[in-house]
């Protein structure tokens, strides 16, 4: 069986450049603004509920007795598990030679640092005091105190703030070569847009942003030129950054179930956490993927480079993880029988048939039945539906989350201790409003910078071939 | 009087170039350069280039990174302040090892970064291949050769017949910047 092209309708090289170009090249198009003020005045809702959490104290939070890690730690984790799927595909899919994440990995991994930007705010605000947030770091401070490597909440510092650098780095590294592309075509952008531009004022706007775009492509392209000398210290960078980032995310959602694992609550303490809380956040990392693809690649008509082919990809991904999360589930409740403590056994009857029974099952309906659809053509292949079932896993994967932190937190040792966990709206505010963060961050990306990694899709493209076999396993496309 | 960089031929297709990057190399020619807007596979054998030496800044990264981790946790933990917690020991390295593995990443990727800009004297934002008038298209979809004025070979009108029986789209001379020239 012939493999099915990346690229369909075998497209030139240039064709690539000017469909990828020509979205930050045009006109913001209507939905783009529309979107920009909504996600704007979302944004507004986790400002405001900082603002008042900084001024008053987290108490606003719904925390109390015994509950004392609630929503902030949840819509961390939530947040962070997103971003794994970025750099799944743009380092381990790379190691693995797989081809088709050329077309998806530059979009996934600006959502990986948005989404790490999202995933900070809340652990930094949880502190309290946030002006003393900077603690957390080595650095020399007044107290002459220095942070405790004794626990997993500081390993967890290094390990995010690693993990948010490192993903900035490759993201910057791998989109030279296109911003080099962009600020080779700046000028004979403006002087396109100059000549449509009918009044004074469009004039000297259309002549500030291009003095704005030549310096911003400028700098930011740091002179690249392609040599094949620059190519090759580059690619051997990129394998470099890919090999590194790899342990690097398998790493970070380690370090992230360490702050439970550690801990001695039953339902937390538990070997497993690491290997189901990586798979997790993988899983619920390609949900959010199809849920951004999925509609910019209706927006912008990118059909012939985010094909068919992508979308069965992501979904088999998405069945995959989901399938080992269910199977973590299901492991997780032998254990709690097979190792014979009252605690832990009840720690699990509990959170399937106790006072959280709901979100139990909310969590176990989104997340391991909806990917169970993907084992057929026809489910990935209604695009609708695919939309719908990746709603379903990145709703799931944040039960998973509340699930875990709040019914063994609520139910604990003592029953006397025993409370019901409510957020308030101060909590859910600040939550809905970083999907206005994530919201605005991700279409300032999508109308300054390189959307899809072009540069990376010619060379994996059969006229890239440069034994001239461009149309070896193109054939069965004409 | 302009001074001249090099001379560039412009090709259209991958094979065109690795074809020309081989019969330049096979010429004897040293200083030359290949321009190409996306990485093309197997143009670094055609072009003779040896391995990349980026992984020695990586190494180097990544055991700096190590060992500061390592580092700061028992100077922090166990020599400037030393302050029992949980009963647990000032200094081990087991415990500091999340810390020491994220180091090292951190390390090795700026390690990473910085040697493929070391290498590549990058930035550097002027350079006379700029000056080619269709230069916008070696970033799009062509592919250029450069003999440089600066190889033992070059001879302006040798070099630019040799470049034309390759059958390039067209063979032209890049000049250097004209204050690169006075300064």
């Amino acid at each position: 069986m012939p493999r099915a092209p990346i690229i369909e309708n075998a497209r030139s090289f240039a064709w690539i450049t000017d469909k990828v170009c020509g979205i930050v090249e045009g006109r913001a198009p209507r939905w783009w603004w529309i979107g920009f003020i909504l996600s704007g005045m979302l944004a507004s809702f986790t400002l405001m509920g900082l603002i008042y959490l900084t001024a008053v104290g987290v108490g606003v939070w719904g925390l109390s007795h015994p509950v004392f890690w609630g929503w902030a730690i949840i819509n961390f984790v939530f947040w962070i598990g997103i971003g794994h799927a970025g750099t799944l595909i743009s380092a381990i899919l790379c190691l693995l030679k797989q081809k088709w994440r050329t077309s998806i990995n530059r979009a996934a991994e600006a959502m990986t640092i948005f989404a790490v930007a999202c995933a900070g705010i809340f652990p930094l605000f949880h502190v309290g005091r946030v002006w003393f947030g900077w603690w957390l770091f080595p650095l020399p401070n007044s107290n002459v105190i220095w942070p405790n490597y004794r626990s997993p909440l500081e390993w967890d510092v290094f390990a995010v703030s690693t993990y948010g650098t490192v993903s900035l780095l490759f993201w910057y590294m791998g989109m030279i070569p296109d911003l080099a592309t962009l600020r080779d075509r700046v000028t004979m952008v403006y002087e396109k847009r100059a000549a449509e531009a009918k009044t004074a004022f469009a004039k000297s706007f259309e002549f500030a942003f291009y003095q704005f775009r030549r310096v911003f492509y400028g700098v930011l392209a740091m002179g690249w030129r392609g040599s094949n000398r620059h190519w090759s210290n580059y690619e051997m960078a990129y394998l470099l950054l890919a090999g590194l980032s790899t342990p690097l995310v398998l790493s970070v959602h380690t370090v992230v179930s360490f702050d439970f694992a550690v801990s001695h609550l039953p339902g937390w303490h538990a070997t497993i956490f690491p290997p189901y809380f990586v798979a997790g956040a993988i899983f619920s990392g390609f949900g959010m993927v199809l849920t951004l693809m999925l509609p910019l690649r209706a927006l912008f008509g990118l059909h012939d480079l985010i094909t068919q082919y992508h979308i069965d990809c992501m979904c088999k991904i998405c069945l995959a993880t989901g399938s080992m999360v269910g199977y973590a589930y299901a492991i997780e409740f032998f254990i709690a029988w097979y190792g014979a403590n009252p605690f832990e056994a009840f720690a699990f009857v509990n959170r399937a048939f106790g006072q959280y029974a709901w979100a139990y099952w909310i969590m176990i309906t989104c997340n391991v039945i909806s990917p169970q659809f993907f084992w057929f053509k026809w489910a990935r292949s209604k695009l609708w539906l695919v939309w719908i079932l990746s709603i379903f896993i990145n709703v799931g994967m944040w039960f998973e989350r509340f699930v875990i932190t709040v019914t063994s937190l609520a139910n604990d040792f003592l029953p006397a201790n025993w409370n019901y966990y409510s957020p308030t709206a101060v909590d859910i505010f600040t939550f809905m409003g970083t999907f206005g963060l994530f919201g605005v961050l991700f279409l300032l990306f999508l109308r300054f910078l390189p959307l899809l990694a072009f540069a990376e899709i010619k060379s994996v493209s059969p006229q890239a071939d440069v034994h001239g076999h461009a149309h070896g396993n193109t054939d069965k496309a004409h | 009087m302009k001074k001249i960089h090099g001379m560039l031929a412009l090709f259209d297709t991958a094979p065109a170039i690795y074809q020309a990057a081989n019969t330049v190399r096979e010429a004897g020619y040293k200083q030359w350069d290949v321009f190409t807007p996306f990485p093309v596979h197997g143009l670094d054998g055609a072009m003779g280039l040896k391995r990349s030496r980026v992984p020695l800044f990586t190494l180097v990264g990544g055991f700096v990174g190590f060992w500061t981790g390592m580092f700061i946790a028992w100077y922090m933990g166990a020599f400037d302040y030393p302050l029992i917690v949980g009963g647990m020991p000032y200094f081990s390295p087991v415990f500091p090892f999340p810390v020491a593995y994220e180091m090292t990443i951190l390390f090795a990727a700026f390690g990473t970064l910085g040697g493929m800009f070391f290498f590549n004297r990058l930035p550097m934002h002027h350079h006379p291949v700029f000056n080619y008038e269709k230069f916008r298209r070696l970033t799009d979809d062509q592919f250029a050769v450069v003999i440089e004025a600066g190889d033992a070979l070059f001879n302006e009108e040798e070099t630019r017949r040799f470049l034309e029986e390759l059958e390039p789209l067209e063979v032209v001379a890049v000049y250097e910047d004209e204050e690169a020239v006075s300064a």
